[in-house]
């Protein structure tokens, strides 16, 4: 535990040093959301609609993209092979990024979800759920940043398991068509990959619905979590050729 | 195979048959190496012997590795090993983006050093590599030398008993180059052990005993003195020079040219430096 802390605090510091990308973190969803807001100022029901979509989606996209950089620098500069010769064990170095990626998140999610508020975003349902949903998917996005860069052994491989991860998740998650509507076996598709369930989750809170009517989808994002933990920690090898 | 005086203590390190295979190349083959307790060992050889993959197979990060590798009388990789032996690589391997304090601080909280004591112990490495008056500095923005400084401080912190250090010296001038390796010498004369692999001949005289590999195999265990007086050469370069051209004529007669494995055992064309060399007063 005191392992994890520490490196958890040593990630959080590295952010700290690094001011440019926490800025894109935080700056590039506000700006995004209001350019959506922007288009359709005459339809605000537009932003009411897809705005808590996008909500649930960022955060998984940015947090992905950061945390398997960010693990395969540590395994390039050798960072990674002394750490796996110290004490601390892979469940502690995956949790620690975790725990330092969860802090950035929350304060991604605070600051997306007030920014969109301001914006004019009407949600019906509780306004304290979208945070949670959009937190829980900022966990999972560097969870399964975490396990992709197991996969990737140079930084163009990293940059690439966006697109092959995420990409596909954003297609059949709903957002571009009801899922209902999509030919059989995409809607199979749709069930196993996470991110459906973020964007269910999602558009049950934008059409007024509660706790009760999200926790299916919670529980699966939780579950997709967790799995993506044991994954990350089973991926990190302590000989290497 | 090696005779081991029956005066010696148990070994730091003791390698057994080793052979390491990387990328479907067999790098090391049948290597026995062994590392006195309270003592500074000097591994040589020409790039490509195996040095790297050698420490990397002591502290238990390389894949694919047979024989037997014993390091604190324990399997090389328990986990009880990972707080008592500290592991330098060739290339600094610390955190760029974070200063030289912060990286120890880290490095030393990993090692178990509780939080109350870290400072003292932080500053105290941070003095040892003559680094002092850097703490707040970030380490991207150190020189080559300091940053490999830095990284040597990061193994220290944990006081470990056991030191392996992969060429250490590089890059540095020659008087931070003296100050290091008198720093080894009272580490090791205060009970630790230590494995340096250098390119720098000069500095190898300062070790209690040099390992020197050829092709994954060894092809010299002595003393500094007796390697100097065994090849009658002026200086240590010229020494290690005689004894690899002639461990590769050797190679070369023995007819299949490479031959990882032939190891300590003395070829017809090597002379008596080779092997059990006895023990002698330089501890």
């Amino acid at each position: 535990m005191n392992l994890t802390l520490a490196t958890a605090g040593r990630v959080l510091a590295q952010l700290r040093a690094d001011k440019r990308t926490i800025a894109l973190i935080i700056v590039l969803p506000c700006l995004l959301i209001g350019l959506i807001a922007w288009m359709f100022h005459d339809t605000p029901a537009v932003l009411d609609r897809f705005g808590p979509l996008l909500v649930g989606i960022f955060p998984l996209i940015v947090m992905f993209m950061v945390t398997s950089v960010a693990t395969l620098r540590e395994r390039q500069s050798g960072t990674l092979e002394r750490l796996m010769t110290t004490p601390i064990r892979k469940g502690d170095f995956v949790a620690g990024y975790a725990l330092a990626f969860a802090v950035l998140a929350l304060l991604q999610a605070v600051v997306v979800v007030s920014w969109s508020v301001w914006l004019g975003m009407d949600v019906l349902g509780p306004l304290w759920l979208v945070f949670v949903v959009a937190l829980l998917v900022a966990l999972l996005g560097c969870t399964l940043g975490l396990a992709a860069s197991a996969l990737a052994r140079t930084e163009f491989q990293a940059v690439q398991m966006m697109p092959a991860i995420v990409f596909p998740q954003l297609i059949t998650c709903g957002l571009l068509m009801p899922r209902d509507q999509m030919p059989e076996v995409l809607e199979w598709l749709s069930r196993v990959l996470p991110l459906t369930y973020a964007v269910d989750a999602m558009q049950h809170l934008a059409l007024g619905e509660d706790w009760a009517d999200i926790q299916g989808a919670v529980g699966v994002i939780a579950l997709f979590t967790v799995g993506a933990v044991v994954l990350g920690v089973l991926t990190l090898r302590r000989r290497t050729p | 195979m090696r005779k081991k005086p029956p005066e010696e203590r148990s070994a730091a390190i003791s390698v057994v048959g080793l052979g390491v295979v990387r990328g479907g190349r067999t790098i090391i083959s049948g290597l026995d190496v062994e590392v006195p307790t309270g003592s500074v060992v000097g591994l040589l050889g020409p790039s490509g012997s195996g040095k790297t993959t050698l420490m990397r197979s002591i502290v238990g990060v390389q894949d694919k590795v047979s024989g037997t590798v014993e390091v604190l009388g324990l399997p090389a990789g328990s986990p009880a090993l990972r707080r008592r032996v500290g592991y330098v690589t060739q290339d600094a391997s610390v955190y760029g983006d974070l200063t030289v304090w912060q990286n120890l601080d880290y490095f030393a909280s990993l090692a178990g050093v509780p939080s109350r004591g870290r400072k003292g112990v932080v500053g105290k490495a941070v003095d040892d590599v003559g680094l002092g008056g850097h703490e707040k500095q970030r380490v991207g923005t150190l020189s080559g030398g300091e940053m490999s400084r830095v990284s040597l401080a990061a193994a220290l912190v944990g006081d470990p008993e056991l030191l392996v250090l992969d060429e250490p010296t590089v890059g540095l001038d020659p008087v931070l180059r003296r100050d290091l390796w008198s720093t080894f010498r009272g580490l090791a004369e205060g009970g630790k052990s230590l494995l340096v692999s250098s390119h720098v001949m000069d500095e190898a005289v300062q070790c209690h005993r040099l390992l020197l590999l050829r092709d994954g195999a060894l092809v010299a265990d002595v003393t500094p003195e007796r390697l100097l007086a065994e090849t009658g050469a002026p200086d240590a370069e010229r020494a290690f020079l005689t004894l690899i051209d002639e461990a590769n004529a050797a190679a070369e007669e023995g007819g299949d040219g490479r031959t990882p494995g032939a190891a300590p055992e003395p070829g017809p064309a090597a002379p008596a430096t080779t092997a059990s060399v006895p023990e002698e007063g330089t501890r």
